[in-house]
């Protein structure tokens, strides 16, 4: 057991993390390269403060809850989105367990959340993706969009969760829950820039383009800025 | 490889083809004929692969089906929340497929592509203003439209729009005689009630050239004559030009991108020609979508902007009233309750919403929003060439109900409409559903209105 920990620990989490940052920079360097101010009909490179300012403002608009209308009118699904979200991106970066592996391995560590913090995170990311799952079910005009593919993706995407919050409470079989949890991260990291989960980084490039679209040419030079 | 006579791959060039097109009466002979088209489908994904690039591939490949768009879909609403019209669905179940398929698909895909891309979607760009990831379907459709045209899977009045641009370069068999003429037609007959009106033709370095819709000429020259009277109380110094005097583009619904570049050329090279400072456009969405914010990039011109300034009819509108060039008579005001039809066009996707407010405040006093408004408000229903096909009409009217509950829902029994295509759909909404209201341009409520100086009223 040991020796496997040190395996997936080791060489595999080497090539994990190698994979998902040289894959999301590689994601994001291709996307601004297909870029083409005259297909896309968006002067990139000409009227450059419009496209910053309307690119951010496309960006934040959609950061903040219930700041665009789509999220005012969608209250229940914005709910879920965010609780998800926050939970899927901040728990593993600010968890105590990760910190001290940092600590130990690099010498380093970021500021730690309580561990009760970080169960409840997990518990309300967990419970936003099963009604995530059930939305997909229950809506006619949301089962018509799903897919296989797309129950795949949330399986990637929890499994390091549950794994990890047995791991941390299931004293009985941690080696187990550490194992697959440590191997469930991996996959996710690894789907990241192969899969849909690549909206990691794309969803900022796309927000950041169809900002500088509204902000260049539609309108952003004679509006105020887009209302989003 | 299999084409028809009348449809085929080739776009309309000559006035011959045009004709034998247009005897074809409703398309019947052309859609015939498109059952045995074949589908290109080495050029088809040559085309893919040369312009499929990172923003569409992108928006087709991340779209986490999270089904936000839905709502945001007139046509989704108006048709009971039908999951088939739910925007994502529309697009991945064709753009995603024939991606998918590397091009290879057949006519029937190909024709319920074309249906779906002229009859589901009207470009109206909505659905990209409420995904979280600003996936423009409106965008995917009309490069869609395009993938269509190619092929020869277009609806028979926009291959008929678009061969009109190629030849006449207007939307409707008008020359610039035909052009010329009315604007002295006009002229004359609207000189007794205002004396000194004139429609100056082809003059250089004035301050403003009005360009406008060649349904005006063509159908409401009265139109012309309206802006004309605006101008001269507002003392303008404009012109129209002889030639490049039409702003739309049956082209760009069409998806014939080659023949939208003729067009937008043809309003370029009249303002190189006649060198005014600014350019002001007619009361049309598309129009000024076409000329002014699209058009550039069609051109290749790399400031994306047009050769001279270009305005709507309504910031002209707000300016001279703001200005003081043109002035309201306050009793003549509109009393009743009134709406306003905000155009997809120039008001969603060209940030126009504070000029057409400005205008409202001061011509009417009980004005009433509709719920959404501005750059959230629903297309009127026969946006993006809806109105004009014959073959997609009784899923126009069905889209047409959105627009009604939401003008009956402010009350008002008048609807003022600043474009062209809005007008059109509010007037046959009128016509199918009988509600009661009436619609207008400004141009003809503002002559009502506007105070005139002593000096430019007829002599008795």
């Amino acid at each position: 057991m040991y020796q496997l920990y040190q395996f997936v620990t080791g060489p595999i989490a080497w090539m994990s993390f190698g994979i998902f940052f040289i894959g999301v920079i590689v994601r994001a360097i291709t996307y601004i390269k297909g870029l083409n101010w005259q297909a896309d009909r968006v002067t990139y490179t000409v009227n450059v403060s419009y496209g910053i300012s309307g690119a951010l403002r496309s960006v934040f608009f959609w950061l903040i809850p219930f700041k665009t209308r789509s999220w005012r009118v969608n209250p229940g699904f914005t709910v879920l989105f965010f609780v998800f979200h926050i939970g899927l991106l901040v728990t593993p970066v600010l968890l105590q367990a990760h910190n001290i592996l940092l600590k130990e391995r690099w010498g380093i560590s970021l500021w730690s959340m309580p561990d009760a913090m970080a169960d409840v995170l997990t518990i309300a990311m967990l419970v936003a993706a099963l009604f995530l799952t059930l939305r997909r079910i229950a809506l006619p005009e949301v089962r018509i969009l799903t897919n296989a593919y797309d129950y795949i993706l949330m399986l990637i995407a929890v499994a390091p969760f549950i794994t990890g919050f047995l791991a941390s409470h299931n004293a009985s079989c941690y080696d187990f829950w550490l194992i697959l949890h440590i191997i469930t991260g991996e996959i996710m990291l690894v789907a990241i820039p192969f899969t849909k989960l690549s909206h990691f980084v794309l969803f900022f490039c796309s927000r950041a383009q169809i900002g500088m679209d509204f902000g260049i040419k539609r309108g952003g030079m004679k509006g105020k800025g887009l209302a989003w | 490889m299999a084409e028809g006579i009348l449809c085929n791959r080739r776009p309309i060039n000559t006035e011959e083809e045009l004709q034998t097109l247009l005897a074809d009466k409703s398309g019947k002979q052309y859609y015939a004929e498109m059952n045995e088209l074949d589908v290109d489908t080495e050029k088809l994904e040559a085309t893919l692969q040369k312009t499929l690039k990172s923003r569409l591939k992108t928006w087709l490949e991340i779209c986490a089906h999270c089904g936000l768009c839905a709502d945001s879909c007139f046509l989704y609403l108006a048709n009971k929340k039908d999951p088939e019209q739910v925007p994502s669905y529309k697009i991945q179940s064709t753009l995603g497929e024939i991606v998918k398929r590397k091009g290879k698909v057949d006519n029937a895909f190909m024709q319920m592509v074309m249906d779906t891309a002229w009859s589901k979607c009207t470009c109206c760009n909505r659905c990209g203003m409420y995904c979280p990831f600003g996936i423009d379907m409106g965008i995917m459709f009309g490069y869609l439209r395009g993938l269509c045209f190619s092929q020869g899977f277009v609806p028979w009045e926009m291959k008929i729009g678009s061969g009109m641009h190629r030849i006449y370069r207007a939307q409707m068999d008008i020359t610039t005689e035909d052009w010329v003429d009315t604007c002295e037609w006009m002229a004359e007959e609207y000189e007794e009630d205002w004396p000194g009106l004139c429609i100056p033709v082809d003059k250089e370095n004035a301050d403003i050239i009005y360009t406008v819709n060649a349904r005006e000429p063509k159908h409401y020259p009265e139109d012309i004559a309206e802006a004309a009277i605006l101008f001269h109380l507002a003392g303008e110094n404009w012109t129209v030009p002889s030639e490049g005097w039409e702003e739309t583009s049956l082209a760009m619904f069409a998806g014939d991108w080659e023949a939208c570049k003729l067009q937008v050329e043809s309003v370029y090279d009249a303002m190189h020609r006649l060198k005014p400072k600014r350019m002001v456009v007619t009361e049309c969405g598309h129009a000024y979508r076409a000329t002014v914010i699209e058009g550039p990039y069609w051109a290749g011109i790399k400031t994306g902007k047009t050769p001279i300034e270009s305005f709507h009819y309504v910031e002209w509108v707000a300016e001279a009233l703001r200005t003081g060039k043109l002035k309201i008579d306050p009793s003549k005001r509109i009393k009743e309750p009134v709406t306003y039809q905000d155009s997809c066009n120039y008001i969603r996707n060209a940030g126009l919403g504070d000029a057409a407010r400005e205008i409202m405040s001061y011509i009417a006093e009980d004005f009433r929003e509709m719920t959404p408004s501005r750059e959230h408000n629903f297309c009127c229903g026969g946006g993006g060439g809806l109105n004009g096909v014959g073959r997609y009409r009784e899923q126009r009217n069905i889209g047409l109900k959105i627009k009604r509950d939401q003008i009956l829902a402010t009350g008002a029994k008048l609807v003022i409409s600043p474009c062209h295509n809005c007008w059109d759909a509010i007037r046959d909404l009128e016509e199918v559903y009988k509600v009661g209201i009436r619609w207008s341009f400004l141009k003809p409520l503002l002559i009502k209105m506007v105070e005139v100086p002593e000096h430019m009223k007829p002599e008795d």
